[in-house]
């Protein structure tokens, strides 16, 4: 990986002194735990909440106001099936917009990138300005397309109004700017010789884009993949305006509504569901870790 | 496979690529599409490779009009200078690749690969990445996967140009000799002169997308049509002059205020026929220093001062300062010419061409 093998800045020696070369890393550490103090205090407090009868700063208190009152009330969502349903949803959402938006950012990347047709300069700046435009603009005139897609029949139940898949396709297509893109410009560095060589070689358009260029762009369609799982998994404000009531609410929304108007809010409950949402992603997060910071790092992996 | 290309132009919203481009290209030869970059060669390449669409004029393979065939049933291979290797497969999975797309039996497959590897001396390489390879065994890889599929037409586009100085002399005459072993006909385009003379059957010199010249590397080289193919062609290239072309004493004589050569006739009566002012040209090798041959007299030697000694190894490439006008001679390095010297040079007025200057067509070979 080239991440590791490239050698360290030769540093001129003995122009800088070692004590003033300690100095500098000591005050980037500082620095660097200073900015991240607040997040990791956040990230503690919910932690501690979660488990605990209730909070006071940092620390636990239990009913009578002393230091202690450890408690696993507030995870008792896991035994109902509501919250479960709520997962399976967000995951639903978030795994069809991954498939939705790599395919059509892959398909619709190479087009751009490659490919001359009428429109296409319009379409191009087109799909830049909407990426400008927030999605809660939009929102009424979404409300009557997916109206309009229930009464479909036999398929209208699974994408209309209050459907998982219809909460699942308007979210692709408000990720579609970018992901399109993010992809053309990831086709765009690749060689035309590569394309023109399978094309001699004998394949076919779609096959070269298949079995040629596509593979290029793995470590691009990678970021993008997770982009928009994250992006889906904490999706609230579609699946919140599209959806009614808890069967097809997702996490974020299934958490919004523990938060009551007229009852009082457990807040360690509410923190406990939050941090049971993050679960998923965490783990992802460590196991994709090194790829990441490849994709991130070079834009390329390996090579 | 004969290929002829008849008036094939290529433009793109006004701009011109290829502009009438006519030649025939024999059974068996290689041709070479010589120029600087830019000058419509690779456009016309890919035009007979099938990637672009002509905009005008035809191309045809034994007679069979190509135009409208696309490039997968051309049967041709090509080889590319960015090798345009596919790096997710191995060595085997890329020369196997047209072959695998033919759906051809596995067994099949693995033997002609093997054998091809193996012409190309990287036979043992087959399981290795891509990215493992150096740059000589990719262009390896590359020219076997043209190879594979057995081709009518082979296509070079600039092959040699990204590997270093030693590789690309080696790496030409195996080219050349694997062409010729298997007599296939073949396109080569180079911007280097030394490859397209060195492989070349015949040489399309070309500039600014039109065909400036097209015949046998010794005919450009010594019977050059235009002021451009006799001054691309050659190494080092040839020197410009103006002068003026004028009769006197039965003795043709060309002039200017510092050159005065006498030239034999059966050069300049073509020239001073048509035109006194003419561009004359000499090959720095024409040149030389007086004392290297006692016919050295007067109306054969310029006079002039070194301006810079190139050591070439064998020779040293010197620039002479003739008035206001620079000139390159090769020297022989042993007579130890130095800069700041003065030198008198005898020129072999045999081998001067004489242009029009207006339309740059030579006056000999027109």
């Amino acid at each position: 990986m080239t991440t590791t093998e490239i050698a360290p800045p030769l540093r001129p020696v003995g122009r800088l002194p070692k004590t003033r070369e300690k100095m500098g890393r000591r005050f980037a550490y500082g620095f660097l735990i200073l900015s991240i103090t607040p997040i990791l205090i956040g990230y503690t407090w919910l932690v501690v909440a979660t488990l605990s009868f209730r909070t006071e700063g940092l620390l636990p208190r239990n009913a009578e106001g002393g230091i202690g009152g450890f408690t696993l009330r507030n995870w008792d969502f896991v035994t109902d099936s509501a919250i479960w349903n709520a997962m399976l949803n967000s995951l639903l959402i978030a795994v069809a917009m991954v498939i939705g938006v790599g395919i059509a950012s892959t398909a619709g990347g190479y087009a751009l990138s490659r490919m001359k047709f009428a429109g296409r300069k319009g379409f191009l700046s087109m799909t830049l300005v909407l990426h400008a435009f927030k999605a809660e603009m939009l929102l009424i005139a979404i409300f009557f397309v997916l109206r309009f897609l229930g009464d479909i029949p036999i398929i209208g139940d699974y994408i209309g109004f209050n459907s998982v898949g219809g909460v699942a396709l308007v979210m692709i297509a408000l990720e579609l700017p970018l992901g399109i893109w993010l992809m053309k410009g990831f086709f765009d560095n690749l060689p035309w010789d590569m394309e023109r060589a399978a094309l001699i070689d004998g394949a076919s358009r779609f096959r070269v884009w298949w079995q040629i260029m596509l593979p290029q762009v793995r470590p691009g369609l990678a970021a993008l993949s997770l982009f928009t799982f994250i992006a889906g998994w904490n999706a609230y404000l579609v699946p919140f305006t599209f959806t009614i009531g808890t069967k097809v609410a997702n996490m974020p929304v299934f958490l919004n509504q523990l938060i009551s108007d007229t009852a009082p809010t457990n807040w360690n409950q509410v923190a406990a569901v939050g941090l049971f949402q993050m679960i998923p992603l965490l783990i992802f997060f460590i196991f994709t870790q090194e790829l990441l910071l490849n994709i991130y790092a070079g834009g390329s992996k390996g090579t | 496979m004969k290929v002829e290309i008849d008036n094939l132009s290529k433009s793109w919203d006004g701009v011109i690529g290829a502009d009438s481009i006519t030649l025939d290209i024999a059974d068996g030869d290689l041709v070479a599409f010589l120029g600087p970059s830019g000058c419509g060669k690779t456009t016309t390449l890919l035009m007979v490779a099938g990637i672009y669409k002509p905009t005008e004029g035809t191309i045809s393979f034994d007679g069979r009009v190509v135009n409208e065939v696309s490039p997968k049933d051309r049967g041709i291979g090509m080889v590319f200078q960015s090798y345009a290797l596919y790096p997710h497969m191995s060595v085997f999975g890329n020369i196997s690749y047209p072959l695998r797309l033919q759906k051809l039996d596995k067994g099949d497959i693995k033997q002609r690969v093997q054998k091809v590897a193996d012409m190309m001396g990287i036979g043992d390489l087959l399981d290795r990445k891509i990215a493992q390879l150096s740059g000589g065994q990719q262009q390896r890889v590359s020219l076997g996967r043209a190879l594979v599929k057995e081709p009518q037409l082979l296509l070079f586009d600039e092959p040699l140009s990204n590997l270093d100085a030693r590789l690309r002399l080696t790496m030409r005459g195996e080219i050349k000799r694997l062409q010729k072993d298997l007599g296939i006909t073949s396109i080569y385009v180079t911007h280097d002169q030394v490859e397209a003379m060195t492989m070349a059957d015949k040489i399309a010199v070309m500039s600014k997308g039109i065909l400036q010249a097209y015949d046998v590397p010794e005919a450009l080289y010594d019977r050059p049509k235009t002021l451009f193919v006799a001054g691309f062609v050659g190494n080092p290239p040839m020197n410009f002059f103006d002068v003026e072309i004028s009769r006197a004493n039965g003795e043709f004589r060309a002039k200017n205020q510092t050159i005065d050569l006498v030239i034999p006739p059966d050069r300049a009566e073509k020239a001073a026929a048509a035109k006194g002012q003419v561009t004359m040209g000499l090959r720095p090798e024409d040149v030389n220093l007086t004392g290297d041959s006692s016919a050295a007299t007067e109306g054969h030697t310029i006079a002039g001062m070194v301006e810079v000694v190139e050591p070439l190894g064998r020779e040293d490439l010197v620039g002479v300062k003739i008035g206001d006008i620079e000139m390159r001679v090769l020297v022989d390095k042993t007579r130890g010419v130095k800069i700041g010297d003065n030198i008198d040079l005898a020129v072999d007025t045999s081998k001067i061409q004489l242009f029009d200057p207006e339309t740059e067509q030579s006056l000999l070979w027109a």
